[in-house]
């Protein structure tokens, strides 16, 4: 998270942090587990109030940023999200808000997703290894006046409480997006099982479901930019949280470390235990500072933008994957029970670890990102 | 005491003034320096015979004064010592400039920092005349007598020794790991003054031309063939008071500052080199031509492994500047340069490996046509070097926990002895 962010960002932070461990704290968290939303709409209502869902969205069109720069400030609340774990859909609605303002013409949804009356969620991975940046197997049939939609989509968040998808597939001439609304005939949601537990996931099939042209978001074949840059912001968002998540589970492992005795001494004074601190600080720090690089080139849409954004995700993936499992490791067998609350930002990262990719596919496509710039020197 | 504050601060200093600086540099780079040379990024490898190393040293000490002389030296050094009283912003302005160009690399560290650095700061007027200048002209390289054969990481521990004779010291000892003194000209030196203290109170340093009188100079062979580095003995070396710097039996004041002016080499303020240097070194599209040239681009192995190294790289440099930064404004702990010292060395280590997993058999045995896949088991070889040379990782690891973490410090047998009777070796057993 930013070293130094401005007075306006702090701001925003810090009322999200002291909202979320009020109506958030972890005992809340583990009730939430059995409830079938995972999240309340009160609540979800009052953290919209603060601004989580208006950041990508441009002021004409209702949101407005506090810096300039609408995703860093989003990755500031995200951070905050993984550290409290907390509930709600944050990336669909922030990411689907922005992109319906930018492409115009449902400014109604917009606005209730910037009240937090209205819930929104996309539908893009297809299968369980499609962490491709385009779908591939879902396709739109046009037919006059009306776009149909048949196929399934995996991992779309919240599907059971949204009013509505953007569901992302390929036409003829390209890739598409659509709007949809969740009570359209033909649409089944079936909930998946996940690691998280305030996070909701399912499996959307559509059978001959048919909106009308106009749901089509921007124009026809026309959204892979889109929808790379929609998959951008939402890694920068995973990354923040989970960097969050390795920021909280850190330091209640480092002040256990001066807290637990063993041998007549404190945990923290075995250089055994020291050494493993200072590389859990290390790929702390580095994770930061990766996060900030990638969300600061999403931002700018720089050229680098993509490389950065993916060898963030592979790097937090992976070494703050080793942090947490090292932070349940050193709490001993405390750290792997239901009661301790190690385990909800070690769901948490979890979760985020998998949810666009493996890191392995990440440094891949960072390689890719290579070749391309070979290709254009 | 942040990095900041030693950077002298200019009033002139306004975004026109850095673009004007900017304009000035890059006229000045395009008219008057080269491409950089391929020897820049060599690291430790052995590369030719002794006489090429010395053209390279000359090359270099020529390349210093015309830096000096188009006013592009010592940007934030002091105009009194030669220097151009500009500010750290001016330097990153160069540094971003000199990208793809030829620079004195061996005029930087250890002698622009840390000795130049310490001079600045703890140095009298007098030292500080003569040598600042003479080293911004590229006419004194500096070496660092720090390392002691017996001293490891316990650089307090050392043993050199220094006796005052009137006006003057006469030291005996040896000092090791300088690199290239035997192409040097001064060295800063940390001894002892007094035994009869706890080793952090009796220490001293002082400088002294290389080639005085008592001083032999014994080139190590590295595992892989460099001989960079050189053992130094002193033998009744005189060393007047007059080159001590700080005072006696306060050379740990000097020594802390010295090793966080190391620390911070590749954020200081008085080192001029590309800014995306580290990149050049085994990030992602170097293990990329090394994949292209064994014939193995494309395969999701290689891709993995390359793309393994781009992210280190990527990640190694994002973590300098946070670090960078955060020290500069005081958000990080000055002692938080160990973090990026860690990683660095791992991220290294780490990178070598992919290096030799992607050359394949290349890494057993090459031949000269092997374009990039050539010596790479070589390297592999060395490949513990970055995790050894300025402070080794483990040192990084405690300095991390102790003072940044704050956690508790490790049991010291020698604190509040005199350095005198500090074991030193292990206890002669008893009949």
């Amino acid at each position: 998270m930013l070293l130094e962010p401005i007075e306006d960002q702090a701001f925003l932070r810090d009322t999200t942090a002291k909202f979320l461990a009020d109506a958030a704290p972890p005992q809340v968290l583990r009730t939430l587990r059995d409830d079938e939303a995972g999240f309340d709409e009160a609540y979800w209502r009052q953290g919209v109030e603060l601004g989580w869902t208006s950041l990508l969205v441009s002021e004409e069109a209702g949101g407005g940023s506090v810096s300039g720069d609408g995703l860093v400030d989003l990755s500031l609340i995200a951070h905050e999200f993984g550290a409290a774990a907390a509930p709600g859909p944050l990336a669909p609605n922030a990411v689907v808000a922005g992109a319906l303002a930018r492409s115009g013409g449902h400014d109604e949804v917009v606005a209730g997703v910037l009240s937090g009356g209205t819930l929104v969620s996309w539908a893009i991975d297809e299968d369980a290894h499609n962490v491709a940046a385009m779908p591939r197997l879902f396709r739109f049939r046009i037919e006059g006046t009306e776009l149909v939609l048949d196929g399934t989509k995996r991992l779309v968040e919240s599907a059971n409480r949204s009013d509505y998808l953007l569901v992302t597939g390929v036409t003829p001439g390209g890739i598409t997006q659509v709007l949809v609304a969740t009570d359209a005939a033909g649409i089944e949601i079936r909930p998946m099982h996940t690691v998280d537990l305030t996070r909701r996931f399912s499996v959307v099939t559509f059978n001959n479901v048919r909106v009308p042209l106009d749901a089509v978001v921007g124009s026809i074949d026309t959204a892979a930019e889109a929808v790379k840059l929609q998959r951008r912001q939402a890694i920068v968002i995973a990354n923040a949280e989970s960097v969050g998540a390795m920021q909280r589970a850190f330091d209640l492992t480092l002040e256990w470390t001066f807290d637990r005795y063993s041998f007549g001494r404190s945990l923290a004074s075995y250089q055994a235990i020291k050494h493993r601190m200072a590389s859990m600080k290390m790929w702390l720090e580095a994770s930061h500072a990766i996060a900030d690089d990638a969300a600061a080139a999403v931002a700018a849409d720089s050229p680098r933008a993509e490389k950065l954004v993916r060898a963030a995700a592979a790097y937090i993936g992976e070494y703050g994957s080793e942090l947490m499992q090292e932070c349940v490791r050193f709490h001993g067998g405390i750290g792997v029970t239901y009661e301790h609350d190690l385990h909800l930002y070690l769901r948490r990262h979890t979760l985020n670890r998998a949810l666009h990719g493996t890191p392995a596919q990440h440094r891949r496509r960072v390689a890719v990102e290579l070749d391309l710039e070979s290709a254009v020197s | 005491m942040s990095t900041e504050s030693m950077a002298p601060v200019s009033n002139t200093d306004t975004l026109d003034d850095l673009d004007e600086f900017r304009r000035r540099a890059k006229e000045f780079l395009r008219a008057e320096v080269g491409p950089a040379r391929a020897s820049l990024t060599a690291g430790l490898r052995k590369l030719g015979t002794d006489e090429d190393d010395l053209r390279e040293v000359a090359h270099d000490r020529a390349l210093q004064r015309t830096f000096f002389d188009a006013g592009f030296a010592g940007i934030t050094v002091p105009v009194e010592f030669g220097g151009q009283g500009l500010t750290r912003a001016h330097q990153l302005v160069l540094n971003e400039e000199l990208e793809g160009y030829d620079y004195p690399v061996r005029l930087q560290v250890p002698t622009m920092t840390p000795c130049m650095a310490v001079l600045l700061e703890f140095g009298t007027e007098q030292q500080k005349l003569t040598h600042i200048p003479a080293i911004l002209r590229g006419e004194e390289l500096w070496m660092q007598f720090l390392s002691e054969p017996s001293g490891g990481s316990d650089v307090a521990g050392a043993l050199m020794s220094a006796v005052r004779d009137g006006d003057e010291w006469v030291l005996n000892g040896s000092k090791v790991w300088t690199t290239g003194a035997w192409w040097s000209d001064w060295g800063l030196c940390l001894a002892r003054t007094n035994w009869d203290v706890p080793k952090h109170r009796g220490l001293s340093v002082f400088i002294f031309p290389i080639d005085a009188a008592g001083i032999e100079i014994q080139r190590i062979e590295m595992l892989n063939g460099n001989m960079d580095f050189c053992q130094e003995y002193l033998d009744d070396v005189r060393v007047p008071d007059s080159d001590r710097v700080g005072g006696v039996d306060d050379g740990w004041t000097v020594g802390t500052r010295w090793m966080f002016h190391e620390r911070m080499s590749s954020n200081s303020p008085f080192v001029t080199r590309p800014q995306e240097l580290e990149r050049s070194s085994l990030d992602g599209a170097a293990l990329r031509r090394i994949a292209r040239d064994g014939g193995i681009s494309g395969t999701d192995a290689a891709q993995e492994l390359v793309g393994e190294g781009e992210m280190l790289t990527l990640v190694g440099s994002a973590l300098g500047r946070r670090v960078g930064q955060g020290m500069r404004t005081g958000t990080l702990s000055d002692q938080s340069a160990a973090i990026a010292r860690l990683y660095g060395g791992l991220s290294l280590v780490r990178r070598n490996t992919i290096a030799l997993e992607l050359a394949g058999s290349a890494g057993a045995a090459w031949s000269d046509d092997d374009g990039e896949l050539a010596l790479r088991g070589e390297d592999f070889l060395m490949r513990q070097a970055s995790c050894i040379g300025g402070g080794t990782t483990e040192m990084a690891s405690n300095v991390i926990a102790e003072r940044v973490l704050g956690m508790p410090r490790e049991r010291a047998l020698d604190r509040d002895v005199a350095f005198r009777d500090v074991p030193r070796g292990p206890a002669p057993e008893e009949n």
